[in-house]
This record gives C-alpha cells, sequence and structure tokens, in this order.
C-alpha cells in the first residue's frame, strides 16, 4: 500500500529533482551565519548582505525560468521521498513569490544603504533580515505543511528583531502585540496540522490532495480547514484577526517594515491559497461545507473596515498598514469565488501586492525624511521641491488605487471581473466601491504630503538620499513593467493556478499507511 | 484512556485561550505556552500511543504493524524547540516593557498605539 501511495504522490506532481529549489533558501540562510561572524565590522557586514540578497534574486529568477515551461523542480532532504520526507517542490506560483520576494528584498536592500545605520547594523539588523527573506522563501518553496509552520514561526522571529532593533518602548510593544497573535495563530495552525496528519498518515501536500480527492470531507478534516484557515487569517491579517498589524508595523525603521509589508501577510494568504485550493480541493472537489460563505464574509467585512480605518489615519505609515490588510481582502475575495479565473487572479493581484505595498512603505519613508515627520498634517510641499521622488510615489500610489496603466488596474480588473464573470454581483460592486475608496484616501496622501504647500514651521523639505529614492524606483519599475506587460504575467498566472489544481482528477484515491497494518 | 487525553487536551487549551485574552504579558505568555503544551499532546494522540512496541518494521513487511507511529512525536520535538524559542523572545520582550515602563499591562493606552494615532495625543516621531 506503500508503494501504492508512492506512485500516487509521484503521479500527482511530476517533480524532477534539482538543487535550483533551495538556493532561495540557502543563501540567504549562509549569508545570514556570516554576516552574524563580521558583526563588529558594519560595512563588510553591509558588502555580504547586499551581494547575497542580489545572488538571491539571482536564484530565484533561474529557478523561475527552470519552471516557466511547467517543470516542476523539488528536492526530498536526506533523500526520503514525497509521502514520508520533508520536500522542497518549486512550481511556478512557488518560483514566481521567490522572485518577487527576491525584488523586493533588492528594492528594500537600496532603501536600507540610505537608512540603516552602523548602529543598527551592530545591532544585528542584516542577519535578521537575510533570515526573514531565507524564512519567507521557504514558505513560498516548500511541499510540506508542517515544513510551512516551521518557517511561519521562523519568520516570526525575525520580524520581532527587525521590529525591535532601536530596542524603544513602542517597539517593544508593537512587537508584543504582534507576536502575541501571530503565535496564537501558528497554534491554530498547528492544531489543523496534525488533524491533517491524523486522517491522512503524511504531511506533504501533494500526496494529501492525492489522497483526498474525490473524498467527501470528514469531520476531521472539517476541523482542520477551519482552523488551519484561522491561523491563515491571523497572519494574513483578515478580519476579525487584524488589528494586530496596524499597532505594530508602523513603530519598526521603514527599511524592515517595508519589507514586512510587502511580504507577509502574503506568506500568510499564500499558505491560504495553497492549501485550500491543493490540500482540501476547495476549488475541483467535494470541498469542506461552508467554505465560501465564510471567504466572502471574512473578505468583504476585511476589504470595507480597512479601507474606512485607512481614511481616518493622519500618519501615512499607519494608512500603508490598513491599506495593507485591505489589499489582502481583495486577494482573498479571489479565493472566495473557488474558481480557476479567481485563483488566477488573486495569484496576479498577490504578486502586484507585494511590489506595490513595499514601494509605498519606502515612499512613506521617504515622505518622513523629507519633511521630518510621518504625520500627514505636518508635511507637504514635495512635489515642487522632490519631483522625482513625487513621481515615483504618484505611480505607487496609483497603481494601488487601480489605474491604468499599472499592474493594480490589472490586478483588480481581473478579481473584479471574475467575480462579475460568476454572478457575484455584490461582491464586484463591493470590491468597486472600496476602489474607490482606495483612491480617495491615496489622494488625500497625495494632497497633503505632496500637493500643497509646507506648512508654515518649517520652510523647505530635506533631500531624499539617492538610495531611497533608487529603492522607490526599482518598485516603481516593476508596477509600470507589470502594468505593461500584463498579458504574459497574467497568462503565467493563470497557468500557475492551473499547475496547483491537480492536473489528475481521476487518481485514484489513495489509503493512508496508518489505516493498513501486516496480517 | 484515548477519552481521557482528549479531556486533558481540551482543559489545557481552554485555559491556555482564557489568559491570552488578559492584559498581561506574562499571563498572555503562560497562556501560549499552555496552549502549545495542549496542542502537543493533542499531535501525541494522532500516533497511536497505546502500544509500546518499537517502531521497527520487520524484514520482508512494508507496514508498521501494531507500533506507535513515530513521526508525530518528532513532529512534538520540533513543535516543542520552536515554541520555546517564541516564548524565550516573548519573555524577553516582556522584561523590557517592564524596565521601559514599570508596567506588564498591554492596553489600548501602549506606546505603540499612542505612535502616530489620529485620535489618541500623537506622539512626534521625527527623525
Amino acid at each position: 500500500m506503500i508503494a501504492d501511495l508512492i506512485a500516487v504522490a509521484g503521479e500527482a506532481a511530476d517533480v524532477a529533482t534539482s538543487g535550483v529549489a533551495v538556493w532561495p533558501v540557502i543563501i540567504p540562510l549562509g549569508a545570514a551565519a556570516i554576516t552574524l561572524l563580521v558583526r563588529r565590522h558594519p560595512r563588510v557586514q553591509r558588502a555580504v548582505m547586499e551581494a547575497a540578497v542580489l545572488l538571491m534574486l539571482i536564484a530565484s529568477v533561474s529557478l523561475l525560468v527552470y519552471v516557466a515551461r511547467g517543470r516542476v523542480a523539488g528536492m526530498a532532504f536526506g533523500g526520503w521521498s514525497a509521502p514520508f520526507g520533508v520536500t522542497f517542490v518549486a512550481d511556478r506560483l512557488g518560483a514566481a513569490l521567490s522572485t518577487v520576494t527576491g525584488l523586493v528584498a533588492m528594492a528594500v536592500t537600496i532603501y536600507a544603504r540610505a537608512e540603516i545605520r552602523a548602529r543598527r547594523r551592530r545591532a544585528g539588523f542584516d542577519p535578521i533580515f537575510l533570515a526573514m527573506f531565507a524564512s519567507v522563501n521557504g514558505a513560498f518553496l516548500t511541499g510540506d505543511i508542517f515544513n510551512l509552520y516551521v518557517w511561519f514561526e521562523l519568520m516570526l522571529i525575525a520580524a520581532m528583531g527587525l521590529m525591535t532593533i532601536d530596542r524603544r518602548p513602542a517597539q517593544v510593544d508593537g512587537a508584543i502585540r504582534y507576536g502575541a497573535m501571530s503565535i496564537l495563530g501558528a497554534t491554530f495552525i498547528l492544531i489543523g496540522t496534525g488533524l491533517l496528519y491524523a486522517e491522512t498518515g503524511t504531511l506533504d501536500m501533494a500526496s494529501i490532495s492525492a489522497m483526498l480527492a474525490g473524498r467527501t470531507p470528514s469531520v476531521t478534516l472539517t476541523a482542520s480547514a477551519y482552523l488551519l484557515f484561522t491561523g491563515f487569517a491571523l497572519k494574513a491579517g483578515l478580519f476579525p484577526f487584524f488589528f494586530w498589524l496596524p499597532a505594530s508595523y508602523h513603530t519598526a525603521p521603514i527599511s524592515a517594515s517595508a519589507a514586512l509589508a510587502g511580504l507577509l501577510t502574503k506568506v500568510g494568504f499564500y499558505a491560504a491559497l495553497r492549501v485550500f485550493v491543493v490540500v482540501f480541493h476547495a476549488v475541483d472537489g467535494p470541498a469542506v461545507a461552508g467554505l465560501y460563505p465564510l471567504f466572502v464574509f471574512v473578505a468583504t467585512t476585511t476589504m470595507v473596515l480597512s479601507v474606512f480605518a485607512a481614511i481616518a489615519q493622519v500618519d501615512v505609515r499607519r494608512l500603508m498598514a490598513y491599506h495593507i490588510i485591505c489589499q489582502v481582502a481583495y486577494m482573498m475575495l479571489g479565493l472566495a469565488l473557488l474558481s480557476l479565473i479567481g485563483v488566477g487572479a488573486a495569484i496576479f493581484y498577490m504578486w502586484h501586492s507585494m511590489l506595490v505595498q513595499a514601494g509605498l512603505f519606502l515612499g512613506a519613508g521617504a515622505v518622513g525624511r523629507a519633511t521630518g515627520s510621518f504625520d500627514l498634517r505636518r508635511a507637504g510641499g514635495l512635489m515642487r521641491e522632490r519631483p522625482l521622488t513625487a513621481a515615483l510615489f504618484a505611480m505607487l500610489a496609483l497603481s494601488l488605487s487601480g489605474i491604468p496603466p499599472f499592474s493594480g488596474f490589472w490586478a483588480k480588473f481581473l478579481v473584479i471581473d471574475a467575480a462579475f464573470r460568476f454572478g457575484h454581483i455584490w461582491l464586484g460592486v463591493t470590491a468597486l466601491v472600496v476602489g474607490f475608496l482606495t483612491v480617495y484616501s491615496m489622494s488625500r496622501v497625495w494632497t497633503d504630503a505632496f500637493w500643497r504647500s509646507l506648512p508654515r514651521e518649517r520652510r523647505r523639505t530635506r533631500r531624499v538620499p539617492p538610495a531611497m529614492v533608487g529603492g522607490l524606483a526599482l518598485l516603481a519599475a516593476c508596477t509600470f513593467g507589470i502594468g505593461i506587460a500584463v498579458g504574459p504575467v497574467s497568462r503565467f498566472a493563470r497557468a500557475a493556478a492551473e499547475q496547483m489544481l491537480p492536473t489528475a482528477a481521476g487518481v485514484k484515491a489513495a489509503t493512508s499507511p496508518l489505516d493498513v497494518r501486516v496480517p | 484512556m484515548i477519552w481521557l487525553y482528549a479531556f486533558v487536551t481540551a482543559a489545557l487549551f481552554g485555559c491556555g485561550l482564557y489568559m491570552v485574552l488578559s492584559r498581561n504579558v506574562v499571563r498572555v505568555l503562560l497562556g501560549l505556552s499552555l496552549g502549545a503544551t495542549a496542542v502537543n499532546l493533542m499531535i501525541f494522540q494522532t500516533g497511536r500511543i497505546q502500544t509500546a512496541q518499537p517502531p521497527l518494521i520487520r524484514q520482508g513487511a512494508s507496514q508498521l504493524g501494531e507500533s506507535a507511529d513515530p513521526l508525530p512525536q518528532a513532529l512534538i520535538l520540533t513543535a516543542i524547540v520552536i515554541g520555546f524559542a517564541l516564548t524565550v523572545m516573548l519573555a524577553a520582550l516582556a522584561l523590557r516593557t517592564y524596565s521601559d515602563r514599570n508596567t506588564l499591562v498591554i492596553d489600548r493606552d501602549g506606546p505603540a498605539e499612542r505612535l502616530g494615532n489620529a485620535f489618541a495625543g500623537s506622539e512626534s516621531d521625527d527623525r
């Protein structure tokens, strides 16, 4: 029977063993160790960190090239293959997300040249930063659900370390709020994973998927699905669990909070997407009961509440933090449609949102640097005095608002189009209205910080260092590029969605290795 | 036996959740640890705990037989290590909060909530 299981797992995903799948994790992890060794020399440390981020991006891009034709790169650690060992599986979705992570990391690293000084580097900024990228890539590339939980926890520790790098009371306070909620979320993920193991006897996602194909979900599976969703929703910042995010992200240095904003909530959503589409057959199989109303409720409530909360903010970092939540809700809407097109739209939205959210946090940092305050009531004058920064910020803000030709327009278009196409008129209308409110919120930032002249107390804005502009420019170019090359990118997103669905719908139902005993 | 374990797991997790609802960081920390213990106990039960045979597959057989599944125990070990790291991290932050502000209470008036808040007295955060 075990041989049977292996055969099924092999059929489900045609995985070629290849080292390319692990480099995006090994490079930053190894470099984190090296930066720890040279901790006394901030310049060396910075050089190692920058080289590692560049190498990581190259590794991710080569992985993307490897999987672009539909191949799947995999690696079974210790030679223990799929249903038993821990595997890394890089498909289109994982490789593309890893590449986007590399781009965000690159932009933030460029920005950090101007923001992160020797004191923070001595406090351990570089190793923690690299460890966070390693764990984000690990979460995107792992094929094992327990391993996913481990990466979540590593990510959390790294994020808490980045958040408290200056040890200011606000940072410690924010990190406690964030840490306590995230540990609770991880506990729920762990219960769900345990129940899934109890039901199937394996932790390999492809094998579980093959085993559960066509099977009506049992009570254990249903409980597992809801517990996992609770955990992932908490990590992704969805209603009713989003309050930790705007209470903590704004306390970190901008380089750190931009990386957190771009990557972490998206990993939470990615996990929900992967687990519900692949493991629980939410799209193609007899799905767990009640998922659709739950997803729709969570997505729409999150969207509406967070956009209103964003409008009420005066601190530009807090405002962007609420927009992170709002963006995750759009992705959730794509998943809530429980269809191939919806999943493809959610994937496209995820790529767009990772780049733009990180970019807007960097933009918030530039506003803070130039005007000396993150408070919109005290900002102004940037359009006349810092035109390049203003132009780059405008590109990102337009992209977030969903104005063509930037990626945000296409991302919103794909999600809303999918909603209308499947007859969910109200979902589409809600998304459109929230989109208008996003435009309003962004236009307020624009009017306050850029358009009007500076309030009296300060005559001129300060210079924005070229490294900060460089980081912004990279992400603005990415969102513009995706907006122009929308055809290939959205086709790739669609292909990634198709690849996630278990290809052979008729894979025979396998039994668990636990069920069978030696006669 | 399994009922006893189930009851203990549920009770521990309930206590943990109740303590997490507190505003005191140390209570939250203890509650999270209790919850993690409950989850570990639950995962332990997924591996058939009623036998004492070693988990070795007999020669020529392809199945484990009557012994307990060793994998959940490995999972628990991993979860304990990770939980320990997170608990220590959170405890360090709690200690820091106490030495900074002489309180362990995390509430709506904390410095993170006041920073850049539109409705409370906004602290200036000029850099």
